[in-house]
């Protein structure tokens, strides 16, 4: 009898104590949201899997939670309501917003430290890392996946307008030639462009050295005013306005809507994001080649670096210290050369460290896939004040306004200086109220 | 408002009981987070409402004073008229023939009623690929008509875009009230009309529409609403409010400047689109439905 | 209908096939864009006629190559979720909405016509601007991530409120006075005359609940944190790369008709009901 019961008290404390074994094992969540759909969706999972197989304390999890813009918005509505996930990716465009959120984010930088991380700012790329950094040098959010401006040029067009096909226009003065040529030959759109405002005035003002903002284009503070409308821009927008007279520029939509034009052999060149390499690749029916973007030849200083678009990894605050760790532990294995160097030969997104790129090329990849280098080339370069990147809030509705002036310029209704000083002025409100939004 | 029962029901508890499920749920669900939006327009703070502070009216001043705001009032009227009117008679003209005919009856509904469930998402990218001035196939068949179609850099073309797809989406749900509405006409209305010497069209005026008005009256009220709320998904993907500001309808910018995170100025913009519907529903209720036979 | 009008007819069905073939015409290309592949519908202009790539685009739709399908959320399970959804939000809209209109018709009390316009201005917002403190409510009760906090939210619109208050303004006294005079009371009269009237109503209001419960985006978007709680559209959406990457039209395309068979198959059923009330009202 007496060992009937101390069986059954011997198995009730032994069944009690099993799940509190299993619950010390379980690893720790780490919530992820993201906006990686498509292709990109696979890769993401297969980060986060990579991961969870590395190690056995943390398990993160990726969830697919719209795009940029709805991500951002339900993100922000969780952590208004207390249920934040660990990491949130915010496209480029945001960084201000999250940056000037109070208490609401925890610095790279800052994390990495806490979760015992080795973290070297120097190791990752200038041009890639200057975006989502802030002045004095610490890193704010991870670089996730960047990518940035490029020419595209159809090497088939170009042979039949008699171009040499292995020759990319390296100056506006060259491009606008090969166009008039290209148009001789038939073509009814030489030139067109993808993402206007990232290719036509912010990556341009950095390639050539001159500011698109002040205050170090918003580096410095919510005080920053725009400034594109500088003789340079003007001078270059008017030029593509010239251009459209005379049927050598077509315009083609906002956003990435035109990258269809030079997908399907409309357009003959065109620019755009070097994350369209991947799209360009498996489906043109055209050779075709990549090359950094043009520049003026007598700029002095051009040309400098271009800006990356795309988006970062930011830490929110709120979260038990044990799942910051695992957040930390992610963003180092994230940033380790094998797996940057796997994820940009993938995905065609920048590496973000140097070591990453380095061994890209010492595995040759380079010489195997040629043009897939055009986009590291730009960024490997120490940056300027004026070329680091843009942080300025309301972006978004921004971009909207310098598309909307753009527009007009394109239809004929307004000189690119008309357009450009308008898009400055209802710019500066946004940014007023910005300011004053995110005082104190 | 003018139109009630005369025989109605006594009960001092019933009505309430009855308007319970429903009002629990709005109060809940709508009238206590749209006060929580509708408060940040009289606020101004960051996007993670970290630092709010009350700024009173300041935020409907700056919509007072920006011109292209005031522009978007006359985008938002032409385009919402547009879209009522013809979505309204064209989906009547439909759902009449539908009605008449006996041959191929369910086909022809079920193919006219089927195109309401495709979800907004993928209807933009449709439009993009039947529209789109480069690779657009009716673009394709409109330049080989010799028709100059560009929706990007030509205001009217881009009006008449949005306007089309708008009405487009609207039709299966309004060709579907209707059938409801003439199901539910008795035959024998109809069969007395025509036995007394009725022709199909004086039938359709005399009996059919004036007993239709209920449904119409319905209508417009709906159709006007989504006209003004709920084709911001249609404007997004077909021209994003461009060329220039030109189809930039009110809640087009609004719900893009909510995306963008100014929160405070979107929610101000919604009270100004609130407060117009609002008018426009009671100048209906007033004057439309006066004319409506019940 | 009544008398035999040949060309009547024959106007009728002109105008019918143009209607069908102005509307259907986009459901159209979208059929033939996913019979081809991705490179093909790229090439300016679309092709227009069905490619020999169908069963291999269905195929690899309905049992996804690899994660090529949202997330790890197989399409059979986001198909559940949307149907749980849109029946659940169809139903719910139309029993609420019946009982409200009942008593704002057929009874006098004060703020009665308050109350109607309290019902009709939940129309008069958009929907995106309420969606974060809507959530915040949601979240306080502990309803994120399950069907109550994704459907709840959603039932409280005034659409159908208001077109059983249009219908039932056009219902003849003498039935209510009939009723009243045989002794029944309002709920007898609800049952038993109103709601069978009401059909044809009822089953466009249903046609048009479910497929707006089918086809909820930033609702479910937001209101969930986990993808095995996503309907169908989210997974269309998620397959559709955005911004900067190849998406597969053709196999989104694909999905987006896969998806696209519930609701047809609604609307195919009821049309029969329909009928049905057609001869119900011949009293």
């Amino acid at each position: 009898m007496k060992l009937k019961l101390q069986l059954t008290a011997a198995a009730f404390a032994l069944a009690c104590a099993l799940p509190m074994q299993a619950q010390a094992q379980a690893p720790i969540q780490i919530q992820w949201w993201h906006s990686m759909s498509g292709p990109l969706g696979e890769w993401v999972t297969d980060l986060a899997k990579g991961f969870n197989e590395s190690q056995k304390e943390y398990e993160v999890v990726p969830t697919y939670k719209g795009s940029y813009d709805d991500s951002m918005a339900a993100g922000i509505a969780a952590y208004r309501a207390g249920n934040a996930p660990n990491i949130m990716q915010v496209f480029e465009v945001g960084t201000a917003t999250m940056m000037a959120s109070k208490g609401a984010i925890v610095p790279v930088w800052k994390i990495m430290q806490e979760g015992g991380q080795k973290f070297d700012v120097k190791s990752y790329i200038p041009a890639v890392a200057s975006y989502y950094t802030a002045s004095n040098g610490q890193m704010l959010s991870l670089p996730f996946n960047s990518s940035t401006t490029v020419f595209f040029y159809n090497k088939d067009a170009f042979k039949a307008a008699g171009l040499d096909p292995d020759k990319a226009p390296l100056t506006w003065e060259e491009v606008k030639a090969d166009a008039i040529k290209l148009k001789a030959s038939g073509s009814k759109c030489p030139l067109t462009t993808s993402w206007e405002s990232w290719t036509q005035l912010e990556s341009f003002s950095a390639w050539h050295n001159v500011p698109f903002a002040s205050h170090n284009n918003g580096f410095g503070g919510t005080a920053a005013r725009l400034e594109f409308n500088g003789p340079l821009q003007v001078r270059h927008i008017q030029d593509l306005a010239n251009m459209e007279k005379e049927g050598l520029f077509v315009y083609k939509g906002r956003g990435n809507v035109p990258d269809a034009a030079f997908i399907s052999g409309d357009c003959a060149m065109s620019m755009g994001s070097s994350s369209t390499y991947g799209q360009l690749k498996n489906v043109a029916k055209f050779a075709f080649a990549l090359s950094p973007l043009p520049y003026y030849a007598d700029v002095k200083g051009a040309p400098q670096n271009t800006i990356i678009g795309g988006a970062s990894l930011w830490a929110m605050a709120g979260k038990p210290a044990a799942q910051n760790k695992g957040v930390a532990a992610f963003f180092a294995y994230l940033s380790s050369p094998e797996v940057q160097a796997a994820s940009h030969q993938r995905t065609g997104y920048l590496p973000i460290t140097t070591a990453a790129y380095e061994l890209t090329e010492k595995s040759g990849y380079y010489q195997k896939n040629p043009g897939t280098d055009v986009a590291v080339n730009q960024m490997v370069r120490k940056t300027t004040d004026k070329s680091r990147g843009i942080r300025l809030g309301n972006y978004l509705q921004i971009r909207a306004i310098i598309n909307e002036e753009l527009e007009q310029v394109w239809s004929g209704k307004k000189t690119a200086k008309q357009a450009l000083d308008t898009a400055v002025e209802r710019g500066n409100v946004l940014l007023a109220r910005f300011q004053q939004a995110n005082k104190g | 408002m003018a139109v009630e029962k005369r025989v109605v029901f006594r009960s001092r508890w019933l009505p309430w009981l009855l308007l319970a499920p429903q009002g629990v749920v709005i109060a809940v669900f709508f009238f206590w987070p749209a006060g929580q939006a509708l408060l940040q327009s009289l606020q101004q703070s960051d996007a993670f409402g970290g630092s709010v502070s009350w700024v009173g009216l300041d935020n409907f001043r700056a919509l007072w004073s920006d011109p292209v705001y005031l522009a978007s009032f006359k985008t938002t009227v032409i385009f919402s008229v547009l879209v009522v009117v013809l979505g309204m008679s064209l989906s009547l003209l439909l759902a009449v023939f539908a009605d008449r005919v006996v041959r191929g009856s369910s086909l022809y509904k079920t193919l006219l009623i089927w195109p309401y469930a495709v979800p907004p998402a993928i209807a933009g990218v449709l439009w993009l690929f039947m529209f789109s001035p480069s690779v657009g196939i009716v673009s394709y068949w409109l330049h080989a008509l010799g028709i100059p179609w560009n929706s990007l850099l030509d205001s009217t073309d881009a009006m008449a875009l949005i306007v089309i797809a708008a009405v487009w989406q609207q039709i299966s749900y309004n060709f579907l009230f209707f059938l409801a509405g003439l199901a539910s006409i008795p035959k024998s209305l109809i069969e007395a009309a025509a036995i007394d010497g009725a022709r199909p069209w004086r039938r359709f005026w005399t009996i059919q529409l004036p007993l239709l008005s209920p449904t119409v009256f319905f209508l417009i009220s709906i159709n006007a609403v989504y006209a003004f709320l709920e084709t911001f998904p249609i404007v997004d993907a077909a021209t994003q409010g461009g060329p220039g500001t030109s189809t930039s309808i009110m809640v087009y910018k609004l719900v893009y400047d909510f995306k963008a995170l100014d929160l405070n100025n979107s929610a101000a913009q919604s009270v100004v689109l609130m407060l117009i519907l609002v008018a426009v529903t009671i100048v209906q209720f007033k004057y439309v439905e006066n004319k409506v036979h019940y | 209908m009544v008398e035999r009008s040949p060309k009547l007819d024959f106007l009728a069905h002109v105008i019918l096939i143009l209607g069908v073939v102005v509307i259907a015409f986009p459901l159209y290309v979208a059929i033939v864009a996913s019979t081809h592949t991705a490179a093909e519908i790229f090439q300016s202009p679309m092709p227009m006629l069905p490619g020999p790539h169908l069963v291999q685009n269905y195929r690899e739709a309905l049992l996804g190559t690899g994660n090529a399908m949202g997330s790890n959320a197989p399409v059979a399970r986001m198909m559940f979720v949307s149907l749980v959804m849109a029946l659940t939000i169809a139903i719910g809209k139309i029993v609420i909405s019946l009982l409200s209109a009942f008593a704002v018709v057929y009874f006098r009390f004060p703020f009665r016509m308050l109350c109607f316009w309290a019902i009709f201005v939940t129309l008069m917002l958009p929907v995106e601007v309420r969606v974060g403190p809507t959530y915040h409510v949601v979240a306080s009760l502990g309803l994120i991530n399950t069907f109550a906090g994704m459907t709840i939210p959603l039932i409280a619109s005034a659409t159908a409120t208001f077109l059983f208050r249009q219908f039932f303004l056009t219902v003849p006294e003498e039935l209510v006075e009939a009723a009243r005079m045989d002794g029944a009371g309002p709920m007898r009269f609800f049952w038993d005359i109103l709601v069978p009237l009401s059909s044809t109503s009822i089953a466009a209001l249903f046609v048009i609940q479910f497929i707006y419960g089918w086809t909820q985006y930033l609702w479910p978007l937001i209101a969930t944190t986990s993808d095995n709680m996503y309907p169908i559209v989210i997974g269309i959406r998620y397959m559709m790369a955005g911004g900067e990457s190849l998406t597969p039209w053709n196999l989104v395309m694909a999905t987006a008709m896969l998806a696209m068979i519930p609701p047809a198959l609604v609307v195919i059923l009821m049309q029969k009901w329909f009928v049905k009330g057609l001869v119900d009202t011949e009293k």
